[in-house]
């Protein structure tokens, strides 16, 4: 059902031909590396199990044997080491691109990130860029152990000097990890563990834009905005709701930092009405500041206040209660309706 | 170690009912993942005498041990209830559903490195309390596991600083066991030995044979004594391999050979125990085929009691993130359940 929906709504590439293939997002994401190790020299790939192993996900698959272990290696294991490395090496004209191997590990290198990586280039007033991609495996649904299924983007888009995207379906992750690693800002890459083994089309040739939102579906009534995993189920939901009639616009904000407000501005000016869904906990989870965003733009048009649809303010649960926390279908559509009964008192 | 005497028959047959037990309950686990029972599990095949020989040393009533998500054999030693343990692999609750206060068994810890430091905070706790004495002779002492890759994290090497520093009574239990998912200890530890590391700490060590049960239970008698006596920390290397994947989702064949997992099996931590009661008691058949049959009863009771083991109600979520809940949780509590229709 999921992977369906999510094919009938990827955009539509047929006709352009010869660069269309069906991929995973962690093949996707594989070819993205590879292509990246091949374009500049200066590249690095390194973590936990990325070599040999190609990454308990493979998503680092074949890259060492084919680029040799000076270009991707193994660490020791220690987060606060490859975090803390990555700014030495960027600041001897590399380009890293370290993996967390889950998004809880990032927690134990936040120190570095936070207090160097987001701070070397403003600290050195230029003259020391931290052209580093860090990616990580995020968000949950996949019945994982404690700290395998959290969502940091709120933390990390809060950090000065940090730019934060997450790619949606295979054809966005394939263009936007290209795109993050030519950047010479840090983007923390946040990959929706969830899709890594959806196919999809992707168009290596043409990318599109890769700045900002982009409107995963057109819609009239609703707009839901989403990223990462969640947008294929906003997807899910945008189908169930046209058979009420009900219009839902998918707005897959994709960047988290910078956020595209005149894309957020644009969709809700003409569905008067927003439901940000996110697997985070709802306090000071990014749909606050999305919440805020709208309201400074479309305050006048605005017919309900924003509706946030989010994980809880606990810690992401076992397996087995997984599906109370994370956005289900039943709860995006009662947000759809809170919208879209509100009446103005 | 070798010149480790053999313990007496009585202790020699209880550590080997328990590596048995360990070992089947650890077999049917990967079975139960591949059945659909459990998502997945962690095991320990080939770290049962190093689990086994340490986790029979402690003092439950007063020691206190902080695990890895590895030491099943641990907590089986500790007496702790299999089936609240495993809870942890149904995905039922991240720290499995046993009460760590009572068992002196801190929660499961998925963390690499995670519980490390708090080992050495509750033996400060126990060298404060030990001021004004309560505990009687000698001190609780804190054992804390972690394997070759957990020694990477910076935090290790702060809780070993702090510890020796404070002679914090802490004994350091290192699962050397070759690999770190699909890295191996030479590629984490330069030198290969971890502890090699303690001295640097001013600390003492031990490196003990992982793979023999008895040479284990000294070592950690030694440094729970050492530790106990006000003597501060002490680490423990124990020498071992595992035998299996790093997880039922891992994939060995993509970074060892065959070869080296069938090398390995040459030092059988279950045999060699099998070996030795024989050697020393004249051990016949007859025990080893009932502690099987023991041992494959426990199984199939802890298979029992997790297949009816229900999932916990969503309600638990909110419960336990304070002792003084919040106002909002309150109201998301009750969101949820409007949404989600378990009124
Ligand atoms: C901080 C942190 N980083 C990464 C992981 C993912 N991970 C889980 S176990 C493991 C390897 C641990 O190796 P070792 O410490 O030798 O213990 P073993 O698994 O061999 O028992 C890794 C990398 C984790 N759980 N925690
Ligand atoms: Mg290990």
């Amino acid at each position: 059902m999921s992977e369906q929906t999510a094919e009938i709504t990827a955009p539509d590439l047929a006709g352009t031909g010869s660069h269309l293939e069906h991929l995973s997002m962690q093949q996707a994401l594989n070819r993205a590396l590879a292509e990246s190790l091949e374009e500049n020299a200066k590249t690095l790939i390194f973590g936990e199990d990325v070599g040999q192993l190609g990454g308990v996900f493979r998503i680092t698959d074949g890259l060492q044997q084919r680029f040799g272990a000076d270009r991707v290696f193994d660490t020791p294991l220690a987060e606060s080491g490859i975090l803390g490395m990555s700014v030495g090496l960027a600041m001897a004209g590399f380009h890293p691109i370290p993996e967390v191997q889950f998004d809880g590990f990032a927690y134990p290198a936040v120190n570095q990130i936070v207090c160097q990586i987001g701070r070397m280039n403003y600290r050195s007033r230029g003259t020391l860029p931290m052209p580093i991609t860090l990616r990580v495996p995020s968000f949950g649904g996949i019945r994982a152990p404690e700290h395998h299924g959290e969502s940091l983007e709120s933390l990390f888009a809060h950090v000065p000097g940090l730019k934060v995207v997450s790619p949606a379906d295979p054809h966005q992750a394939y263009h936007l990890l290209k795109h993050a690693i030519r950047r010479p800002d840090p983007v923390i890459f946040m990959e929706p563990k969830a899709r890594y083994w959806q196919k999809g089309p992707v168009d290596t040739a043409d990318g599109g834009t890769l700045e900002g939102a982009r409107v995963a579906r057109p819609g009239r009534h609703v707009t839901l905005i989403a990223w990462g995993a969640m947008v294929a189920r906003c997807l899910q939901v945008a189908e169930l709701a046209a058979e009420d009639g009900i219009d839902v616009e998918v707005l897959d904000l994709r960047w988290l930092k910078p956020i595209d407000t005149a894309a957020l501005a644009a969709s809700v000016t003409r569905t008067r009405r927003a439901v940000v869904v996110h697997e985070a906990p709802r306090t000071s989870g990014l749909g606050a500041e999305i919440a805020a965003l709208v309201t400074e733009e479309c305050f006048n048009v605005l017919k309900a206040p924003v509706e946030r649809v989010t994980g809880f303010d606990v810690p992401y649960p076992s397996g087995d209660l997984e599906d109370e926390y994370v956005p289900n279908i039943d709860r995006i559509l009662f947000g759809i309706q809170r919208v879209l009964e509100h009446r103005r008192g | 170690m070798n010149s480790t005497p053999t313990p007496p028959q009585e202790e020699l047959t209880k550590l080997y009912e328990l590596l048995v037990r360990v070992r089947q309950l650890d077999i049917a686990a990967v079975r139960w993942q591949r059945q659909g029972i459990i998502p997945g599990y962690a095991p320990l095949l080939g770290q049962e005498a190093a689990q086994v020989g340490s986790g029979y040393a402690v003092d439950t009533a007063r020691d206190f041990v902080f695990p890895t998500y590895r030491e099943m054999g641990v907590a089986r030693a500790m007496n702790v209830d299999m089936v609240q343990y495993m809870a942890t692999h149904k995905a039922t609750w991240h720290g499995g559903l046993y009460d760590p206060a009572a068992t002196h068994l801190a929660p499961i810890q998925a963390v690499v490195a995670g519980s490390v430091l708090h080992a050495v905070g509750w033996a400060h706790g126990q060298t404060l309390a030990q001021h004004e004495p309560v505990h009687g002779a000698g001190t609780g002492v804190a054992l804390t596991y972690f394997g070759d890759g957990a020694s990477s994290q910076g935090d290790v090497h702060e809780a070993m600083n702090f510890a020796a520093v404070m002679k914090a009574p802490v004994v350091f239990f290192v699962q050397n066991n070759g690999w770190a998912i699909s890295v191996p200890t030479a590629a984490q530890v330069a030198g290969g030995a971890v502890a090699a590391r303690a001295a640097g700490y001013g600390m003492p060590s031990l490196a003990v044979d992982g793979n023999d049960v008895v040479s284990v239970l000294a070592a950690t008698r030694q440094a729970i004594g050492h530790c106990r006596a006000g003597n501060g920390p002490m680490l423990i290397e124990a020498t071992t391999y595992r035998l299996g994947p790093h997880s039922t989702s891992d994939d060995p064949g993509r970074y060892r050979s065959l070869a080296d997992e069938q090398a390995a099996r040459s030092l059988d931590p279950v045999q060699r125990c099998a070996d030795l009661l024989r050697t020393a008691y004249g051990t016949g058949d007859d025990y080893f085929e009932s502690v099987f049959a023991d041992a494959e009863a426990e199984a199939e009771r802890v298979r029992e009691g997790l297949e009816s083991l229900a999932p916990r109600p969503g309600a638990d979520m909110f419960r336990y993130v304070f002792q003084e809940t919040t106002p909002a949780l309150q109201h998301q509590e009750t969101t949820w359940r409007e949404e989600s229709e378990h009124v």
